[in-house]
């Protein structure tokens, strides 16, 4: 069984458009599961579901999202925060807003250990300069007592996706772990996640925009137009043959890694066209059923 | 090192504006009719009886040679002789300053704890009725000047239920054993808990007065700041370790959110201890600010002078208090 399992997820803004419409997605015990689409189709919405942070202004309207079978949407709010903190962790986009500008490095890796799992202190700071060694930070002791301005982008990337791994989650999702990084630093940290993951067995949720970047890191794959998945598939089948049309194009759009020269093709016009009349009939037949 | 930098910075900048302060007062109160002499004397005295004792506090010659008198005089730490009490102007002022200074730190604390909770109580209500409610608590305690406060505790406190004293630092029949005029302190610290008792139940209701415009202030500006704060990247990530929402508020939030507030909270402090003048005069409690009131009806000029001084002084400590603190708290700047 797969230990999340996203039912039919819709989500909408308050009294307002829907965002996502009836997802359905599973992540496998350590499998990597690549979220596409282009920018506002849905993919961080369906992070923040799972981890449950989406902004108050969203509602969730109807389906599950099922944690080892358990239905998050059912718990009570404590046992839900319980329950994802414990099991799932987020290594989010940019790294130099996500670490609090006031705490010291070391408090920022090991509090959830403390406060949430009941570690005892020195054992979570052992823990900490571990998972420092195991991202090839240098200097752990030094880096656990600096605050977050004193670091590089990269090393603070680094120092998230340590404590990402701290408590060893069950689940992973990575919210396009390396856009906000020189395109230097990109390749050693997606190099660094992928080999995490592998190590620790952790199933990944992979939000990008880079087609190339699934092919190297993920299994599967779910592409997403308007909050709605137009394909779900492993990565293997969909670089030998998408099936929507949709996905064919964005596939087309991506400039091949092998052969760059090929350049950029937009998608469209007319898949574009298409995959918004799904879109429209999908939120008719929602609006009459 | 940063600190040094400051303190050192400050005390030139100290200097130049008491320089300033210094000029300022003692001419404008030269200029102001009402001759403190002829205050002095009986109704029946002569021209002359006036011009002799003129002459012996030294009003009778220039206005620029005065002042010469009185600067090189306060350099050398004497602030001249109060013209209707005859005592030295420094310790007047330096008695009376303690009692102002407890008066001030008592509202500030009261006006923390008030516009603390209202602000982290909004701000893990916010959206909802709770915070509706305390925004409009706040705006009513903003619109109401200190001394109205004051006069609205007298009423409620001091009339209707009759439970704090509304005149006086402490009652008049006990017998005080205190070596110093920091009063509150002191009684704390001789274990005098029933003074301390009646010291606060004096001062509570003047306190509050002056604490309820500030609480208003730091409420709003706290929440507003928190409530941003709380969209941040590094709050939301700590959500996903597991934290409740008062925890994240607590943890995550405040101490980045109190930073803008701190420097705001400065400068209406200052205006704190301006508003003590009329605060002391409506509770009749014996700090600078009611001495002041008093120095300026009798045209008791060395006693205005010192008093103007030392609040200059208060003011510029204050912002290099807060300064310091704004250094220390925001990890950025200790180590630039
Ligand atoms: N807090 C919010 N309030 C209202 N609408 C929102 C909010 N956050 C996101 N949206 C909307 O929800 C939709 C999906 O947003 P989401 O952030 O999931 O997109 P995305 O696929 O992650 O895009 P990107 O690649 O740009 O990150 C967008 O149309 C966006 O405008
Ligand atoms: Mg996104």
């Amino acid at each position: 069984m797969s230990f999340l399992s996203i039912r039919n997820l819709s989500v909408r803004l308050k009294k307002g458009p829907s965002l996502l419409r009836r997802v359905s997605l599973d992540v496998a015990a350590g499998e990597v599961r690549g979220l596409v689409g282009e920018s506002g189709a849905g993919k961080s919405m369906i992070g923040k579901a799972v981890l449950g942070i989406l902004p108050p202004s969203i509602e969730v309207t109807g389906g599950e999202i099922l944690l080892d079978g358990v239905d998050l949407l059912q718990l009570p709010p404590a046992q839900r925060r319980k329950r994802i903190g414990a099991t799932c962790a987020l290594i989010p986009q940019d790294p130099l807003t996500a670490l609090n500008p006031s705490h010291r490095i070391g408090p920022q890796i090991t509090d959830r250990l403390v406060d949430i799992l009941g570690w005892t202190r020195p054992d979570a700071e052992t823990r900490a300069r571990e998972l420092l060694a195991e991202v090839q930070i240098a200097d752990p002791d030094r880096v656990l007592r600096s605050y977050p301005h004193e670091l590089s982008g990269g090393m603070r990337q680094r120092i998230l996706i340590a404590s990402a791994f701290a408590a060893e989650p069950k689940l992973i999702v990575a919210d396009e772990p390396t856009t906000a990084l020189d395109v230097t630093v990109q390749k050693q940290i997606l190099k660094l996640i992928a080999g995490m993951q592998a190590r620790h067995n952790t199933a990944l949720l992979f939000v990008t925009h880079d087609l190339g970047v699934v092919s190297k890191v993920c299994q599967k794959l779910s592409v997403l137009y308007a909050g709605m998945v137009v394909e779900d598939a492993t990565v293997a089948d969909f670089f030998a043959a998408p099936r929507h049309a949709y996905s064919a194009a964005l596939l087309a759009a991506t400039p091949k890694y092998t052969d760059p020269s090929a350049g950029l093709q937009p998608v469209p016009d007319a898949v574009i066209a298409a995959v918004q009349a799904e879109v429209a009939a999908f939120d008719k037949g929602l609006a009459h059923g | 090192m940063p600190i040094l930098r400051i303190l050192l910075v400050r005390l030139l900048t100290t200097a130049i504006t008491l320089a300033g302060v210094a000029v300022i007062v003692f001419f404008v109160i030269r200029v102001v009719p009402g001759n403190p002499i002829a205050m002095m004397l009986p109704p029946g005295a002569t021209e002359e009886d006036i011009a002799r004792l003129s002459a012996l506090y030294g009003l009778d010659k220039p206005l620029i040679a005065q002042f010469g008198i009185w600067v090189s005089g306060v350099l050398q730490g004497d602030f001249g002789t109060s013209i209707t009490t005859r005592q030295p102007v420094l310790d007047l002022v330096l008695g009376r300053l303690p009692a102002t200074l407890e008066l001030s730190i008592m509202a500030l604390v009261m006006a923390m704890i008030l516009g603390g909770a209202a602000a982290l109580t909004g701000t893990r209500y916010r959206g909802g009725r709770t915070e509706g409610a305390i925004d409009v608590a706040n705006g009513m305690a903003l619109s109401v000047p200190d001394f109205l406060w004051g006069l609205v505790l007298i009423l409620l406190f001091g009339v209707l239920v009759p439970v704090f004293h509304i005149s006086g630092r402490v009652t008049p029949s006990l017998d005080l054993p205190f070596t110093t005029n920091f009063y509150l302190f002191e009684s704390l610290l001789r274990l005098r808990f029933d003074l301390w008792a009646d010291i606060v139940a004096h001062m509570f209701m003047p306190a509050l007065a002056l604490a309820i415009p500030l609480a208003a202030i730091i409420g709003q500006l706290l929440k507003q700041s928190l409530k941003e704060t709380m969209n941040l990247d590094y709050v939301t990530l700590a959500r996903t370790k597991g934290y409740g929402e008062t925890r994240v508020i607590l943890r995550e939030a405040l101490r980045n959110a109190a930073l803008p507030t701190l420097t705001l909270v400065g400068v209406q402090f200052t205006f704190l201890i301006g508003g003590t003048v009329i605060i002391e005069r409506l509770f009749s409690y014996e700090g600078l600010g009611n001495m002041a009131i008093d120095a300026v009806i009798n045209r008791d000029l060395p006693l205005i002078q010192g008093i103007v001084i030392l609040f200059a002084v208060i003011f510029t400590a204050v912002n290099l208090i807060v300064d310091l603190l704004y250094t220390v708290l925001n990890p950025r700047l200790r180590h630039g």
